[in-house]
């Protein structure tokens, strides 16, 4: 028999879909100012192996020539991708859904198993709540990140007046150059989370927009075998 | 009409089955993500498309970006404090190859003996003043990380006359209490407005001197604005004029789009 399960409340499934474009207007004007001075690259051993980035992907998103541009929306949608991230977090502590979110003692050895078992090396997963080890360390790990992504641009945004954060980040080389490499993070996460999404399938994406899941549950039996004897129940 | 979202089935109402519950709230919150995305998408059209502002003081960017500006440049401006200084380094540590920008504004080579600052009162009264009086002013040195809105930044050494020494030895106090300061390149063809509290903090230089050196023309001989607290862009150089005003002066990069305030 189908039964309704309900998952995720609507304060979680409203600020994960605002963040959606929230974010994506972040990243996109970020890319927009980055290319102002776009210095960062991979260098192993005099090796260059990637420059950040390259020409064919600023002419791909006409990311060139809009300084002004890219840091106006960035400094408008700063502060709604703030809030946004500050609703969630009052939200998992108020509503207690926090305890659901953040890595337990036994999480980090367990989220390998479900990586194994997600790349069909193990049979069985760990058993779980709502969210399994990898989850809780992933979902846990993107607050941080955003955390991270206020504080390094706060420190790279008004060194002077907030000279402690910058000084808190390793100073304004090191504050951009963290702000640049969690943007990174997003990306790779936003390519895993995708991916998961595809793979966990229908009901579980539905979750997050009407909030529940649907369920198959066997049939209680109608005829309970009463216990005859002083045998407790078993349950 | 009967309240879709009432629980109590009335009279012979059948309760909804469990396959009718799903469909029922699937079509609510499908519905509503739906509408909602495209709403998003449409405000985001919107605001992508709106108006260029017209021209003011400022041009050059979207009408409620500018305004966004604006209202954001108050929030910040509260953690304004002369107490906030930034950071300062050692002077082995300041660039020999000290890197310049742009050269709009500094055009040609200017005669230093012949140069004079002019200093424009609000009673219009006018004060010329040559490099040679600056320099007998108490001298003001800084080794700081000079900021480019651009991204880069560069340790620099610069020295000078401290801005709010020059204003006290020249009795400009009273000019101080408007909200703006302004200042023009003497071909006018680059300027900045700097808002008062910026010019006033204590590390705000009218530099004639980096590395220890007359600042070379590419460096805007023989005067230029050392302002730690902006972007470059702020960091007029080769100065011409300054006036003081309670409206916001021209500013040459807030007219191609940038924040006015550009404070760090």
């Amino acid at each position: 028999m189908k039964v309704i399960k309900e998952k995720h409340p609507l304060a979680m499934r409203w600020t994960h879909w605002v963040n959606f474009p929230l974010l994506s207007i972040m990243i996109w004007s970020g890319l927009i100012i980055y290319w102002g001075n776009d210095e960062y690259k991979i260098t192993l051993f005099g090796h260059t192996y990637f420059k950040f980035f390259p020409q064919g992907f600023y002419d791909a998103l006409g990311l060139q020539g809009h300084l002004a541009k890219g840091m106006a929306f960035h400094f408008l949608f700063m502060w709604f991708f703030a809030l946004n991230g500050v609703i969630y977090i009052l939200y998992t502590i108020i509503s207690g859904e926090w305890r659901e979110l953040v890595p337990q003692k036994k999480s980090f050895k367990e989220a390998w198993l479900v990586l194994l078992h997600d790349l069909h090396i193990r049979k069985m997963a760990p058993p779980q709540k709502k969210y399994n080890a990898a989850q809780r360390i992933a979902y846990t790990a993107i607050i941080v990140m955003g955390l991270g992504s206020l504080i390094t641009g706060l420190a790279i945004y008004k060194p002077v007046q907030f000279y402690y954060l910058t000084w808190l980040c390793g100073g304004y080389h090191l504050a951009r150059i963290f702000h640049f490499a969690l943007t990174i993070g997003y990306v790779l996460f936003f390519v895993i989370h995708i991916v998961q999404v595809v793979l966990a399938g229908w009901n579980n994406f539905r979750s997050v927009i009407s909030g529940f899941e649907v369920i198959n549950e066997n049939p209680k039996p109608i005829v309970e075998i009463t216990p005859t004897s002083d045998e407790k129940p078993v349950q | 009409m009967k309240n879709p979202f009432s629980k109590k089935p009335k009279g012979p109402k059948k309760p909804l089955t469990v396959e009718q519950k799903i469909s029922r709230r699937n079509f609510i919150s499908f519905g509503s993500f739906v509408v909602l995305s495209g709403a998003a998408y449409g405000g985001w059209k919107a605001l992508y498309n709106a108006p260029i502002e017209p021209r003011t003081v400022t041009a050059g960017a979207i009408k409620p970006l500018r305004r966004a500006l604006n209202k954001t440049e108050l929030v910040f401006r509260r953690f304004f404090s002369n107490n906030n200084l930034v950071k300062t380094y050692p002077k082995e540590m300041a660039a020999k190859n000290v890197r310049h920008n742009s050269d709009i504004g500094v055009g040609g080579t200017v005669d230093v003996q012949k140069w004079q600052l002019q200093v424009q009162k609000q009673s219009g009264e006018v004060l010329n003043i040559g490099i040679d009086d600056l320099k007998k002013l108490p001298k003001t040195e800084i080794v700081f990380d000079f900021k480019c809105v651009e991204g880069w930044d560069q340790i620099s050494y610069w020295g000078g006359v401290k801005f709010s020494d020059f204003i006290t030895h020249y009795k400009l106090d009273d000019q101080t209490k408007l909200d703006y300061v302004g200042m023009e390149t003497p071909d006018k063809k680059y300027y900045v407005g700097i808002d008062m509290p910026s010019a006033m903090h204590p590390q705000t230089l009218l530099a004639y001197e980096v590395n220890e050196k007359p600042l070379p023309q590419n460096h805007g001989a023989p005067l230029r604005l050392i302002i730690p607290v902006k972007y470059g862009i702020k960091n007029l150089k080769r100065i011409g004029s300054i006036s003081f005003s309670n409206k916001r002066p021209r500013d040459y990069w807030a007219e191609k789009g940038y924040d006015y305030y550009s404070g760090l």
